[in-house]
């Protein structure tokens, strides 16, 4: 046993060392590709004339540019600069904007020169002339045909997320449907929640009280929303139990409907009567002044059981800590994955990131929750092959997936 | 002994940090700083600006980061006035006015810089999505007046000013999630180039965006404050505060040795 | 029929804003404009709804004396100072300004600040070699901590004076956030992501009914 421990650190080490090697030695940081440098131009040669001159709505957007393209010249074109004029309606040609260089037209992605007016006069045809500007002459393409702009009611672009969409909702709806026919589902163990009992039991037995609090999140933050599902959950516990639970909030909203979920949890136990409205109470909108708000209360009542699950930004560790202080056991939970370090250190457990989704569904075992959880994981299946199949397609030199990922984002 | 050492009473740790974050203020110290490649890649976009360019500058923070944030303002200010770069600045945050305000008139009353003229100081909307997304089609359309009240049509700097498209970097001082914010819609939208300066706490939450070069540059909490400080050539709060840093950082590893080498010797004797 | 509306408009609304993500055109982006104006309509009132329940919760407390009860009085003594200076006079007032720079700020800072003690102490818990695991944590975050500050490049060059990584304190730690940190990251980002997507779809298709106030 010691031996392959030992041999385990020795390998260890020599992955850092090596690793750590190669990494130093190289640039510590990766910079992204800078821009291409400014191609140096001949003096005083006639410039050519722009060639393949296109004017074309803008596709995929809200109707207000239009795009015009033209190829890029030889190296020794002796351009410089371009300028754009147009007309609107077959009227004169106007310049708009400012002296382009080379570089701001070039368009890596495409290989081609781009200029998009975004400032046309909407509902009028729009004609152009590209002048290649030379060290002291310039020389104009001819004219487009006129466009209008036009608005898109779909942006085509988007078209492989729209289809990764509905395939990840058909994976969440189908399994709904697979666990409403009464399918077994199983659910891997998370030690957060088997501890939910151990925690409000630990309370009841030292007749304290138990803290909830659901963090600074708003009601459309999806962790408030998880928070308030587990808090039903706790409070239909609690109700059995006994257990005076006290719900200190960060939001009037969250306020209000937490009062409602922690209402019908203690009608559903049949104890309505032990339900006390001022227990689910508003402390302050202010990130600190809340810290500061419930640590105090952690202070005075020393609760024996602390829930902090949903959205949590710095205060994190001022009230886990607090809570630690007190020997409050502490189950804490949160999808702000930056503060994940600070509840680990300082909380009993932790729910990591979507575990605090997953909370409702292992706490309820409804089965048509469980049947979304398992779309879910369907879906993260998707994300691996489409990870592991673009690492290997890229290494033997094959990269349309990259492409088509890249267009995505 | 041992089992005291092993589980030191937290209140000896919280006096060991008080006098190694007061000594360092009263003592001063000067320990040589070097710079990190984000800070310097902050500094180096911001240097190669030419004259007459204009930067956003987004206070997005309230007191509680105010210690470890305005001295990154403060020097991105000093550096914009010096190189006659325009600064638009505004914040997101509704207890963030009042601190911006006095900040950017502190440092500009330094550096004679004139409010509209050099400087814009647009205050407080509400609403971070709604703020982000409308100034990229207008400014105008979301701040119709500057702080002071003064209409936007009515300062100079603001005339050929409308929208993203004449901003050349946005920099979020933030102490909450609104970097991410401004870099989902509106670098990705309307591609503004976008630089931060964030809480020491926030750093690693920054670093994706900053490898994908959706983030120009980075100023790390205190670190970062005193690394532009020295690259601007100012001596000021981060400088000092970098120094009580250093000092709380080495004893919490000491004290995280200490606690090893404690637990290993009663662990031993138990054996 | 009191669940019904709410689930049929949270569908309604739900489905409409997934469509305006995919659609450039005006009136799609309007729409948009047009529901999140309305979210934020709802912040005022609920800015009443918390005063009031604020007042009621620290009257209720003096009245019935409960414990602490004398500490309501300092939530009222602020509440009104606040907002008789504040409201008529506007921000910009100097006795407003004077309570903001001298009362909130030093306040906010103080408890921000807490942090610094209670990393330490929680560090210095939590930071003990019991695993193999639990040693590899301990000395990244040595490594970090001593790249995050001037004087740690200081002590890790005496440390490393016999190794090829004399000077490396800043790229190690670089190195740690760029790397193992950003790997664990984007994982749970990625698992984060995918449990937003599947609990968003609960709640539009009225499976997850929870924010309506609990009970079926």
């Amino acid at each position: 046993m010691k031996q392959k421990k030992i041999v385990l650190w020795i390998m260890v080490c020599m992955v850092m060392f090596i690793s750590g090697t190669i990494a130093f030695s190289q640039e510590p940081a990766p910079i992204p590709p800078s821009e291409p440098e400014e191609a140096e131009v001949p003096p005083s040669v006639d410039p050519d004339v722009p060639s393949n001159v296109t004017a074309k709505d803008t596709p995929n957007d809200d109707g207000t540019s239009i795009t015009v393209t033209w190829d890029i010249p030889p190296e020794d074109s002796g351009v410089v600069g371009y300028k754009i004029l147009r007309n609107t309606n077959g009227g004169d040609f106007e310049e708009i904007g400012e002296q382009l260089t080379p570089l701001d037209t070039y368009d890596k992605r495409e290989k081609i020169n781009k200029y998009k007016d975004s400032k046309i006069v909407k509902d009028t045809s729009h004609a152009y002339i590209v002048r290649a500007i030379g060290a002291n002459t310039t020389a104009e393409s001819q004219q487009t045909a006129a466009v209008m702009a036009k608005a898109q009611w779909f942006h085509t672009g988007e078209i492989p997320l729209f289809i990764s969409m509905l395939i990840f909702c058909a994976a969440i709806v189908g399994n709904v449907y697979y666990a409403k026919g009464g399918k077994d589902i199983f659910v891997r163990r998370i030690p957060g929640l088997e501890a939910v009992d151990e925690a409000i039991g630990r309370a009841t037995e030292m007749g304290r009280s138990i803290l909830y609090s659901t963090g600074l999140g708003g009601v459309s933050d999806v962790a408030t929303i998880a928070s308030m599902t587990i808090l039903g959950q706790v409070a239909r516990r609690t109700a059995d139990y006994e257990t005076p639970l006290r719900v200190p909030c960060k939001d009037p909203i969250v306020m209000n409907v937490l009062r409602e979920m922690v209402k019908s949890s203690y009608l559903d136990e049949g104890r309505p009567d032990i339900y006390n409205e001022d227990n689910i109470f508003f402390i302050t909108e202010s990130q600190f002044a809340y810290a500061a708000g419930v640590d105090g209360i952690m202070l005075r009542e020393k609760p024996a059981a602390i829930f902090l699950q949903g959205t949590f930004y710095a205060e994190s560790l001022i009230l886990a800590e607090t809570g630690n202080s007190i020997g409050a056991i502490q189950i804490a939970g949160t999808d702000s994955e930056h503060q994940l370090p600070f509840f680990i250190a300082a909380c009993d457990y932790t729910l990591i990131g979507e575990e605090l989704y997953a909370a409702s569904t292992y706490l309820s075992r409804e089965p048509m929750l469980l049947g979304s959880l398992r779309g879910q994981d369907l879906g993260k299946l998707l994300i691996f092959v489409t990870m592991i199949a673009g690492v290997v397609l890229e290494l033997i030199g094959i990269n349309w997936i990259t492409t088509l990922l890249q267009r995505v984002s | 002994m041992l089992t005291k050492l092993v589980s030191m009473d937290r209140r000896i740790v919280f006096i060991l940090v008080a006098l190694a974050v007061i000594i360092p203020m009263l003592v001063n110290v000067n320990l040589p700083v070097s710079t990190s490649a984000p800070t310097q890649k902050l500094y180096d976009f911001v240097e190669a600006l030419p004259k007459g360019s204009t930067i956003m500058l987004a206070f997005d923070y309230g007191p509680s980061s105010f210690p470890e944030l305005s001295p990154m303002a403060k020097a991105l200010l000093k550096q914009c006035f010096d190189k006659d770069i325009g600064v638009v600045a505004l914040t997101l945050v509704d207890d963030g006015t009042t601190l911006a305000s006095t900040l950017i008139e502190e440092v500009a009353a330094e550096k004679n810089a004139e409010n509209g003229e050099d400087f814009v100081f647009l205050g407080f909307r509400p609403g971070i999505t709604q703020v982000i997304l409308g100034m990229g089609t207008e400014i105008k359309s979301v701040f119709d007046t500057d702080y002071y009240g003064k209409k936007l049509d009515e300062i100079p700097m603001m005339e050929n000013i409308t929208n993203y498209d004449q901003i050349d970097l946005l920099v979020d001082l933030a102490s909450s999630n609104t970097t991410e914010a401004w870099i989902i819609y509106a670098n990705v939208q309307y591609n503004l180039k976008i630089a931060a300066g964030v809480t020491g706490v926030m750093v690693s939450q920054m670093f994706p965006y900053l490898q994908t070069g959706q983030l120009n540059g980075l100023m790390s909490g205190i670190l970062g404050a005193a690394e532009y400080e020295n690259l601007v050539e100012v001596q000021d709060k981060g400088m000092q505060y970098i120094n009580v840093n250093s000092f709380v950082h080495i004893l919490i590893v000491l004290l995280v040795i200490i606690g090893n080498i404690a637990y290993f010797t009663q662990r031993k004797r138990e054996e | 029929m009191k669940r019904l509306i709410p689930l049929v408009l949270c569908f309604i609304f739900g489905i409409v804003m997934i469509a305006t993500q995919f659609s450039p055109h005006p009136i799609s982006k309007r729409v948009y404009e047009e529901v999140v104006n309305g979210a934020l309509i709802i912040s005022p009132f609920a800015l009443v709804l918390a005063t009031v329940t604020l007042i009621q919760t620290h009257a209720t407390r003096i009245l019935r004396r409960s414990d602490h009860w004398q500490y309501s009085f300092v939530v009222f003594a602020g509440l009104i100072t606040m907002v008789v200076i504040g409201v008529p006079f506007g921000p910009k007032n100097t006795v407003f300004e004077w309570l903001y720079n001298n009362v909130q700020v030093p306040m906010d800072a103080t408890m921000f600040s807490l942090l610094a003690f209670f990393i330490a102490s929680a560090a210095y818990r939590a930071f003990r070699a019991r695993t193999t695991e639990a040693t590899l944590l301990l000395v990244t975050a040595l490594i970090v901590m001593l790249g995050n500050v001037p004087v740690g490049n200081l002590v890790w060059n005496k440390l490393m004076s016999w190794t090829p990584w004399v000077d490396q304190a800043s790229a190690a730690r670089e190195w740690i956030l760029y790397n193992p940190n950003l790997s664990a990251r984007r994982g749970i980002i990625l698992g984060v992501s995918l449990g937003v997507i599947s609990q968003s779809v609960r709640i539009i298709l009225g499976i997850e009914r929870s924010y309506l106030g609990g009970g079926d």
